[in-house]
Parts: C-alpha cells; structure tokens; sequence
C-alpha cells in the first residue's frame, strides 16, 4: 500500500468540498486549488492548505503539478469536469511520482474520444446507436439526429436536427459551441431516440483486477441536455435488466483494464419491444466519479471518494459483486443558480441566504454558503440536495420538503421546478424519460394563490416595520406608528410576481395591528431574521431577507420573491422604451443589424454567448433599430440595454 | 433598539401602589373615563374627516391628497405622531381641528414640526383658530430647535369673518386675527436667525399675505401646475394696473422655479414635493443639542391601563400622585425629595425614556411649606439641567388666616418665582383640578412651559364651580345686606345652581383645548409615551439650568 498523506483536489465547488470531507475522516490532509475569482469560495476555506492558480485557470494542469510540490501534496484527485478526463494529465501526475486518483490514463484518453469509444464498445458487444462519424453524411444515421461534440460532455456541443436542411446549421452552431468549450470541434451524428431514458451503470475496480459495478442511476430528468434529477434504482430496471446492462459495463472496463471509479452511459427507449424488454445502447464511459454519485452511494452504503482513495494507494477493493446489495431508493436533485421561468437561463449574484433545510433530514453536498458570489464564470451548480428513502416516493416527497423549505436568496434558483417535479404524478408514476420537462411541464415557479401572497406580504410589512423601529435614529422607545388622532394607516406596497400588494396597518393600544382594516394580526416575535405573527388566526412564520429593496420570504412552503415598491418613484426610474434587454449576463458574440435598419418581429438582432452556449436576441415586434448600445465582444450584465427599437405600430 | 440592560439604572427605590385597582371607585372612575375617551374619539374622527366627503372628493378629482395623507407620506414609516390641538376649535363655529394640523414627526430621522392647512377646510382659509395653531408650531419649533415644515395651500384670509350668516352668537371666537397673522412674518425670519431650518411645501396657492410663507422660508418647494404664489392675482392684477395676466405666468411653480427663483425646487407631482421635502430635511445635517437618554428606559412595572381608574370625573376625590408618577416613570422608581415636608407637594427624581426628570406634583392644596418645598426641588433641578414634569392636580394655594401669617404669598411667590426663572424645559400634564393660581405656579401654559396636555377628566378654572357660585352668593348677600334689600333665597339658590353648572361646563378640559389654551387631551395611558416624545423633542435644543445664584435653602 501506498499510502496518500496529502491529496490536492484540483477542482471546485462541492465536489471540492465533499472530497475534502472524505479525505479528513480518512486522515488525509486536503489541499485546495483556486482561481481568483474563488479566493472566498467555501472550498478553499474547507481545505487544510489552499494555493492560487496565478493563471487563472482549473484547467492549467502545470499549475496543480506546482501546487503539489509547493504544499507535498502526494496525490491528485481531479473531481469531475476540469482536468478529470484529460490522458495527458493525468499521465503528468504519475509521471511526477504523485498518484492519481482516478482510472488508468490509457482507459480515459480511450474512452475521451466517443467515437473511439463507440468503436470499442462493439468490440465489446455492447449494443450502440446508429451512427456517422462524417458530420455532413446522415445516410446511416437518418432523422432525427442528434450532432454530439465528440469531445463533449454536459449537453455543450449538443443539437438535435430534425430534417437534412437544418443539418449544416447545427453542425456549424455544434462546432463553434464544441470548439470554445473544449478546445476541439469535431462532431458526429447520432440517431436522436425521441422517448429516452438516460440510465447509467456505475463501475468500481481495483488495481488487483476486482471490477464490479454498482447498480444504476436513471438521470433522465434533464433540462437543456444537462441532468436536474437523478436517482438509484431506476424506476424501470429490474433485476434481470440490471444484470444485463452490468455484466455489459463490466465487460466494457475488463476491456479497458479499469479501475477506479467510472460510469458507463446507457440510452434506454421508453417504448418496450415485443417482449417487454426495453432495448439499450451504449454511449459512453465517463473515466471519472460523477456529480450523481452520491444516489448510488445512499443505496449501496458505499463512498464512493473513499474507495477511489483506497483503491489509489493500491489496496484492494475487498468485496465483489455478490456483496454489493441495494437498499431503499434515493433521489438527488441538482440546485442551479438559474432561472427556470426564463428558459433556464444561468443566474448570478451574491447567496445573501443560503440556509439548507436540515428536517428532514436530507444529503446536501453544497458548494456555496451565505455570502458566495455566483457568477457565470462556473457551472451554475449550487448544490446536489439528495434524498433516501425506503421507497421512491418517500425520497421524492422527502427532497422536495427539504427543498421547499431551504431559504435562499440573492440568487434565483431552480428549486421551485424541482420541487414541483418531485411531486408531479408522472414522476410519481416514473414516467421519467428525457423530454419530461415538454411533455409533463412542470410548474417553473411556485404558484402563488392570492391569499399567500397577502399573507407573505404582511410578515414582511411586519418585519420591516420591525426593522424601521430598531433603526429609528430618535423615539425609538415609542409604540410603532405612534399617534394621538386619526392617521392614515402604515402602507407598505410589494410587487410579488406580476402583482401588486398593499399591506395597510395600525398598531393598536394592545398591542395587536388592524391590517387592511380587517384583519387582527398579532406580532409574536421579530428577528433581524424573520417573523412569527399570527394572520387573522393562522400563524405565519416567515424567514426573511432583505437586500436593497428585495425580500425573500420563506413561508415555510418556500421561498417568495417580494420587490418594495418605493413610496416615492425617482426620476429616471422608468426603463427605456422599446429596449431589448439582456437575459442573462454575457459576452455579446455577433451584432447582425445596424441603426436604422428596419426589423421584422422574430429577426435576429444580435448573439450573446454565456456558460458557453448561444442565446438569440430577437424583434419582439416590427420596427426600426434606433440604437445599438453594446458591440461586439462587449460583456454585459443582466438586464443591460442591448438595442432599442422604434416598434412600428400596424396601420 | 432595545436598550441594553447594562444601561444603568437610576438608584431609586420602586413605588409601592396602595391604590385597590379592584374597588368599585376604581371599576366607576375607569367607566367614566372610557366615555370621556369614547366622545374624543368621535371628535378626533369628525376632525380628521375636516371639511367633509364632497369636499375631499373635489381635492382628488384635482390629483390632490388629503392633508393627513400628506402629512403621514413626509413621516418617517412607523415613526410616531404627536398631534398638538387635534380638537382646537371645538364648540365653536369653526371645524373641529380648526382646518389645519399641528403635530411633531420624524422625517428622515429628524424630529421636525410639520404645519399643515387641510384645503379641504374652507379651502384652508386664515381663520382664528388657524392662526393660533400655526403660531403656537412656530413657538414649538423656536422654543425647542426644531425644523419647521410647512404645507402651504391657503385661500388666504377668512373673509367671512363678521358676516352673520356663517358666525354669529357667543360662541364666536374673539381672538384678533388680522393682527396676529402678521406675526409669522417676524416669527418666520427670527427661526432662520436661529439656525433652525424652515421647509416650505406650497401644494396649491400661497397669495398675498400668505405669499410671505414661501418667502420667508429656507427651502421652497413647489409643485408644476399646481402652486400658486403672487402677491396679487389676475383680477387684482387688472384693477391695479390695467394688465392682462394668467394664473402660470404670473405665479406658477415653474416661473417660479425658472425665473423668479422664490422655488428651489420644482416637483412634478404631490409625492414628488413630498419625496423632495424628505430630502432637504436629511442634508441638514441635524444634531440635537441635547443629551441622549442615558438611563435604563424600562417599563413601568404597574399596568398603565390603571391609569384609567385613579381619577374620575368627581376631583374633589382625593388621589395621592404618586399613583400616577408610579404607572409612568422608567421602573416605577421614584427617588423622593423632602417625603416628610410640606407633604401636599410630592418632589422627586425619575427618569422617563431613559432621560432624567424632576418630577413636581400635587397631592392637594398648596401649603407655605409646599411652596418653599417646590422652590428649592426647581433650583436643584435648575443646578444640574434636569427637565421638569409637572403633574398638575391642584385647587390652588392655600387660604386663611393662619397661612396669611405663614406667608403664603410670600413663599406662593417664591415658588412662582423659581417657576418662572427656571431654564430647565417644563412638561405640564394636568390629571385633574387646575385652579387659580395653582395653574400658574405649576407651570400652566402662561408660564412658558414647553408642552401642556391634559387628561380628559381634568378641569381649568379660575377657582372650582362651588367656589364661584358660592362666593358670587355670599358678595349678593352682602351687597343686598348693604342696600338694605331683603334677600331673595329661592333667586339665589337658582342662580348659584346654574352658575355652578356654567362654571362647570366652561372648565371642562374639551373647552380648554379646544380655545387651544394647551396642546390637546391625551388618554391617560399614553401619558408616559406622550412626556417621552416630548422629552427627546425638547432636548433637539441644549437643556440647560438657570445661573445666576446658587441654590437658596427656603
């Protein structure tokens, strides 16, 4: 045995995190890699020692290597993503005399190529999907396809083309995208399988020639080709199929002399064949522990980041096949700073609140805390929310409780849709194929009921009122709203969706407020953190947050957005008119009109780029290009003005 | 903010209540107070609804907002209000309010007194009982160092005065208009020597005489299209000097603002004035003077709901004002001076909102011993700049032969004197009787001090009905004695009892406010919140004790 003393983590986020926890209850002393946009982030804090990447960059593998010397680091593990299938790299760090924790370089250089893999995997006969390696040449293939990047990962590179003449388009949009995400821009094509699952196996071997696999993930919950939920068992394997789709996997990693840990990707149609079986094709190996793991580790009782150390220092895993038993299920959902109203366009800002529900009791493997600043210079992962249960239900309504009542603000996130997706009946029922999100539609935000606003929006009038009597700079000792004669009521106004809500109130002689003229509220307690009152005879216990002029409001049923609206507006509050705003914050890519060129309603005004995918600005309506703000190349933040329009009003 | 407990405490040892808050008298002095409450607040409510519905409904038809809109938009959010004369003009022939409001907030952290017409009120016309309120907030705002705000829509002159058809009778109100409104002039100009801001808000027009009130003040908004200042008007105008002119060119907020420069600031609308107003009075860099509170402000440890029950509406019911001090200072504690000496006197040191305070109260008339007690406490106080309360409960200063030979002018007069010269601020809350001199000498409204409120059980007279009506008998017995007439018993006794109940009804504390002779009836229970506004009001200027002399041991 080769014993691992000091381990450098050459990545980020939770995956950091959660490789440094393993690593410290196994005695092992972790050391953090960052770049400077990370100097606060909670992974270099949870490290024992911490070295800047003065190039700015995860990827800069002669960076790590120096790390590791500069600190002694004795061993690499990479995490995912980053520099974790890179071959040549990981060669690097055996060649330096470290050890590398993760499969051999020769298995990830073989399997980093998908259309090599491809090819081995019929050698292995593991069924695959049609295919061309010849982007141009669809004949084998037929439509729809879908173009993958073949040095892809994470749905970038990705398109699916439904008839020839949008073939060339794709191609190009497929190339650029695979080109500025990983540096290469060869692509394929591949039959695009309309009602698909996304199951994969998950592998372990040792050094000693022990490879057993772990069972299966289903991720076919997936939202812009990357995976939102994930879960172990899959809802339609069963034992037989289960064996089937291992002994594949494992004759896939014999194959590949693997060990370490790995996952072989599996699309599985939706629709039975004749005999009730529903036919799978192999689509990759991922040489790498993936960011789903952890729902194989609830079933299995196994951690994974600890077997992959031991197996690292050369012992044997200890245990075949046989031994691996499965118990209960569990669900993982992946939160993302994104906005899912707004087609899931990335989100950013600073965690004002990041406070994870800890009843139930559920996994949370985060990579922010309170105050991490969110940017797009990252994947928008905040944190994998996983869940165990005896059944798929149990797991299920477990996480989405725990989601719901997880306060977070300052950024927007995906937890309302996951949420409601968690509770969907089809995916109750398991009726989780890859295009869930179209055909079921989940909700995206949590809808409000009127009544949930009002009652929102006075525990936080109550709060700020609250708020107001601690800050008042004189007669701070006085009863709130004190008055001798008749006054108007306090008056707070939110804008909470698209609606606009007045909470009107008095304090009265015992105590108690009138709201609205109506309703007796009484104020429990008052926290810079939140309120207890009492609504009209219901309790409401809200955590808040304020910033500027936005609250959050977490009623316990999630978290609601509330925006104070001023009680006097500012001149130049009103925003420009017949401007086209950024959705998201970007790179502006290719400007493709000029001032004064008449527009039709759809045209394509301009590209922006961000997290390395494309993003249309469109004519919402016929007009004339009056200005044009940003050039390319500009980068722009949210909500910045791109080009305003004359819209041209119809006869 | 709550202070914290390690602000120290007065060293001074808790009021033990004897009063039985169980006893009928009790339960019957409390139902009677109730009802005297339950009548203000159909007044409060009749003037806050000041010249009605229609008329209120013609102001927003014109964008405009209620004045009590107004005034609430300019506060601070959940900050609190001191109305001062909320029902001047009460029993008269004028609006109860008297179409305008008084009242002491907070705007932008700064305690300011805000002077408001009601448009709706006779289209904020100079009556009277306008005039006394709008000098009595320039008095409040010069005494104590506070910004003066004023919100400025004024048909001007009340022109109907005289005119029998809408005043008439006895209960018209005599005081002299033309003369004092003359004065804000003088008062408005002597603010700004003093270094204490003046806001002026003009919200509809300002003409004539009333254009001085934008012209005199240090910051000037006004509203496009909607402000209106000149000194005469287009018809006058013509009369005057045959030109043809328009309400906008000759006084608009914007010539105003362009070209004449009387407006500093043009808003564009009603909450933009106001938005603008917030903003001048947060750059004026306001400190107060006075010190902040420095003791342990905590409650009183006796409910302040048995405020209610410890005087009724018969005073002639002895209650000992130490009941009162009790349900009111920070604690309950209560550090008495000279407990065993001129006993009708109570003198002590509280503190209240965390601020030190000399308290002078009554516990009946006004001996020679008394007097000299309150003399030498008010020099103490005087010594080391601690404010003054007064808890006025008092039939006046003790007559007869004995206390002529004690000296009761005398030492009265030295009590008066320390009153009068004292520098310190004075507090006045009137809980029941307020007679005769007693009024005076216990730092009634004629002595300067900063505020007088009053409970509403409480009655201001020259003496007691029986009093009146008794010594009016015995001088027609004389006079009948003298002229050798016999004297009508039955004629007697009829006058005396309608004289009585005259007296009676005229003392009345709703009489008192409302002819403003003292800033408004409070509900006893909010006196400690009412002296605790006023306290931290009065120390925006530097509280400071009179010199001169040592302190005279009388």
């Amino acid at each position: 045995m080769n014993p691992i003393t000091t381990l450098l983590i050459a990545n980020r986020g939770e995956i950091s995190c959660r490789i440094s926890r393993t690593a410290r209850d196994m005695g092992i002393r972790t050391v953090a890699v960052y770049v400077e946009a990370d100097t606060a982030a909670l992974h270099v804090k949870q490290a024992d020692d911490a070295v800047l990447l003065a190039g700015g960059s995860y990827l800069d593998g002669a960076a790590v290597l120096a790390a590791c010397e500069a600190t002694g680091a004795n061993a690499v593990h990479p995490g995912y993503g980053f520099l974790s299938e890179n071959a040549g790299f990981a060669q690097s760090v055996l060649d330096a005399g470290l050890i590398w924790v993760g499969p051999p370089p020769a298995a990830v250089a073989a399997m980093g190529d998908k259309l090599a893999a491809k090819r081995l995997a019929v050698t292995a006969g593991v069924p695959t999907l049609p295919s061309s390696d010849d982007p141009t040449n669809a004949d084998s293939v037929g439509y729809p396809l879908l173009v993958k990047a073949a040095a892809g990962g994470g749905g970038k590179g990705m398109r699916v083309v439904n008839a020839p003449d949008e073939l060339a388009d794709a191609v190009a949009a497929a190339q650029r995208e695979a080109l500025s995400g990983f540096g290469d821009s060869r692509v394929f094509l591949e039959r695009y399988v309309a009602r698909s699952r996304h199951v994969e196996i998950q592998i372990l071997g040792d050094t000693h020639g022990t490879v057993v696999h772990l069972g299966e993930r289903e991720c076919s919950i997936q939202r812009r080709h990357q995976k939102v939920i994930e879960e172990s068992p899959s809802p339609v394997v069963d034992a037989t199929m289960r064996a089937e789709m291992g002994a594949a996997a494992i004759a896939l990693a014999e194959q590949l002399g693997y060990y370490s840990a790995g996952t072989v990707e599996f699309l599985v149609d939706d629709a039975p064949d004749a005999s009730g079986r529903r036919p799978f094709w192999f689509l990759e190996v991922n040489t790498r522990l993936q960011v789903e793991h952890p729902v194989t580790e609830l079933v299995t009782g196994l951690n994974l980041v600890r077997e992959q150390l031991l197996v690292a220092m050369g012992m044997p895993l200890g245990f075949g096949q046989n031994s691996v038993v499965f118990t209960g299920h569990a669900i993982e959902a992946r939160l993302y700073a994104e906005d899912a109203v707004a087609g899931f366009l990335p989100a950013t800002g600073t965690l004002h609140a990041f406070e994870p529900a800890t009843t139930p009791t559920v996994r949370w493997d985060s990579g922010v805390e309170a105050g991490s600043i969110v940017t797009t210079n990252f994947d928008p992962m905040l944190a994998k929310v996983i869940a165990h249960g005896p059944t798929r239900a149990d797991a299920a309504l477990r996480l989405a409780l725990a989601l719901e009542r997880t306060h977070i603000a300052g950024v927007t996130t995906n937890r309302d849709v996951l949420v409601s997706t968690l509770r969907h009946t089809a995916f109750l029922a398991g009726d989780t194929t890859t295009d869930f999100f179209e055909r079921h539609d989940p909700d995206r935000s949590r809808p409000l009921a009127h009544d949930t606003k009002r009652r929102a929006g006075i525990g936080a009038a109550l709060w700020l009122q609250g708020n107001n009597r601690a800050d008042a700079p004189v007669l701070n000792q006085l009863t709130t709203g004190w008055r001798n004669s008749r006054m108007p009521d306090q008056k707070t106004t939110f804008a909470i969706d698209d609606e606009e809500v007045t909470v009107s109130y008095h304090a009265r002689r015992d105590g108690s407020f009138l709201v609205d003229g109506t309703t007796v509220t009484r104020l429990i307690s008052w926290t810079p953190g939140g309120v207890d009152a009492e609504v009209g005879g219901r309790r409401i216990r809200a955590r808040i947050t304020a910033t500027g002029d936005r609250l959050v409001v977490n009623d316990g049923a999630g978290d609601i957005d509330l925006r104070v609206v001023p009680r006097f507006s500012l001149p130049g509050d009103t925003p420009t008119p017949g401007g086209l705003t950024a959705p998201m914050p970007g790179r502006v890519l290719n400007v493709l009109i000029e001032v004064g060129d008449s527009v039709t309603r759809g045209q394509v005004l301009m590209i922006l780029e961000a997290m390395k995918m494309e993003h249309r600005i469109t004519a919402p309506a016929d007009g004339v290009v009056m200005s044009i703000p940003a050039v390319s190349g500009d980068q722009v933040q949210l909500g910045a003005v791109l080009v305003t329009l004359a819209v041209r009003t119809s006869g | 903010m709550i202070q914290a407990v390690s602000v120290p405490a007065l060293l001074a040892p808790l009021i033990t209540s004897l009063v039985d808050v169980r006893s009928p008298q009790f339960a019957s002095n409390t139902t009677e107070v109730l009802a005297m409450l339950a009548e203000i607040d159909v007044l409060l409510d009749t003037a806050a609804a000041g010249g009605g519905p229609k008329s209120h409904a013609r102001l927003a038809e014109r964008g405009k907002l209620p004045v009590r809109e107004r005034i609430a938009l300019v506060l601070d959010p959940d900050s609190p209000f001191l109305e001062v004369s909320g029902l001047a003009a009460f029993d008269s022939d004028y609006t109860v309010g008297g179409g305008c409001v008084v009242g002491i907030g907070v705007v932008a952290g700064v305690e300011c007194v805000i002077f408001a017409f009601d448009p709706s009120v006779l289209g904020g016309a100079m009556t009277p009982y306008v005039v006394k309120k709008w000098m009595r907030a320039i008095e409040i705002s010069r005494d104590n160092r506070l910004p003066y705000i004023s919100f400025v829509e004024s048909a001007g002159a009340d022109l109907r005065k005289g005119d029998d058809e809408s005043s008439s009778g006895r209960r018209a109100a005599k005081t002299d208009h033309f003369a004092e409104s003359g004065r804000f002039f003088y008062e408005m100009t002597e603010l700004s020597k003093l270094g204490i801001p003046s806001v002026c808000v003009v919200f509809g027009s300002s003409t004539a005489g009333g254009a001085y009130q934008p012209g005199l003040s240090d910051y000037n908004i006004f509203i496009k299209e909607q402000s209106k200042v000149f000194l005469a008007g287009p018809p006058l105008v013509k009369m005057a000097t045959g030109e043809d002119s328009d309400d906008e060119s000759l006084g608009g907020a914007q010539m105003h603002a362009e070209v004449s420069g009387l407006a500093d600031y043009l808003a564009d609308d009603e909450h933009d004035a106001l938005r603008l107003c917030r903003e001048v009075v947060s750059h004026l860099n306001w400190r107060k003077h006075g010190a902040s509170p420095t003791l342990r402000a905590d409650e009183p440890v006796y409910d302040n709901q048995e405020l209610l029950g410890l005087i009724g509406r018969d005073l002639r019911v002895p209650v000992d004002v130490r009941e009162v001090i009790a349900r009111v200072v920070d604690g309950s504690r209560f550090e008495e001076f000279k407990p065993r000496f001129g006993t009708t006197m109570v003198t002590g040191w509280a503190s209240l909102h965390g601020y030190p305070i000399g308290i002078v109260g009554n516990n009946g008339t006004i001996f020679p011993d008394a007097a000299q007690k309150a003399a030498h406490f008010i020099q103490l106080c005087n010594q080391q700049d601690i404010p003054l309360v007064f808890l006025q409960n008092i039939t006046g200063f003790m007559v007869g032969k004995e206390y002529e030979r004690d000296g009761i002018i005398k030492k009265g007069s030295q009590m008066v004197n320390a009153v009068s010269n004292s520098t310190v601020p004075h507090l006045t809350i009137i809980v029941g009787s307020s007679y005769g001199a007693g009024t005076y000498g216990m730092s009634g409204r004629a002595f300067g001090n900063r505020f007088t409120f009053i409970w509403p059980q409480s009655k201001i007279a020259v003496m007691g009905p029986k009093q009146i009506a008794g010594v009016m008998s015995i001088v027609r017995r004389a006079q009948a004695a003298r002229a050798g007439i016999p004297f009508d018993e039955d004629a007697d006794r009829r006058t005396v009892e309608r004289a009585e109940s005259e007296q009676e009804a005229g003392s009345l504390a709703l009489q008192a406010t409302g002819a403003i002779s003292d800033d408004g009836i409070i509900d006893p229970r909010d006196t400690r919140a009412v002296l605790g506004l006023c306290l931290s009001i009065v120390h925006n200027r530097a509280v400071r004790g009179a010199e001169g002399f040592g302190v005279f041991r009388l």
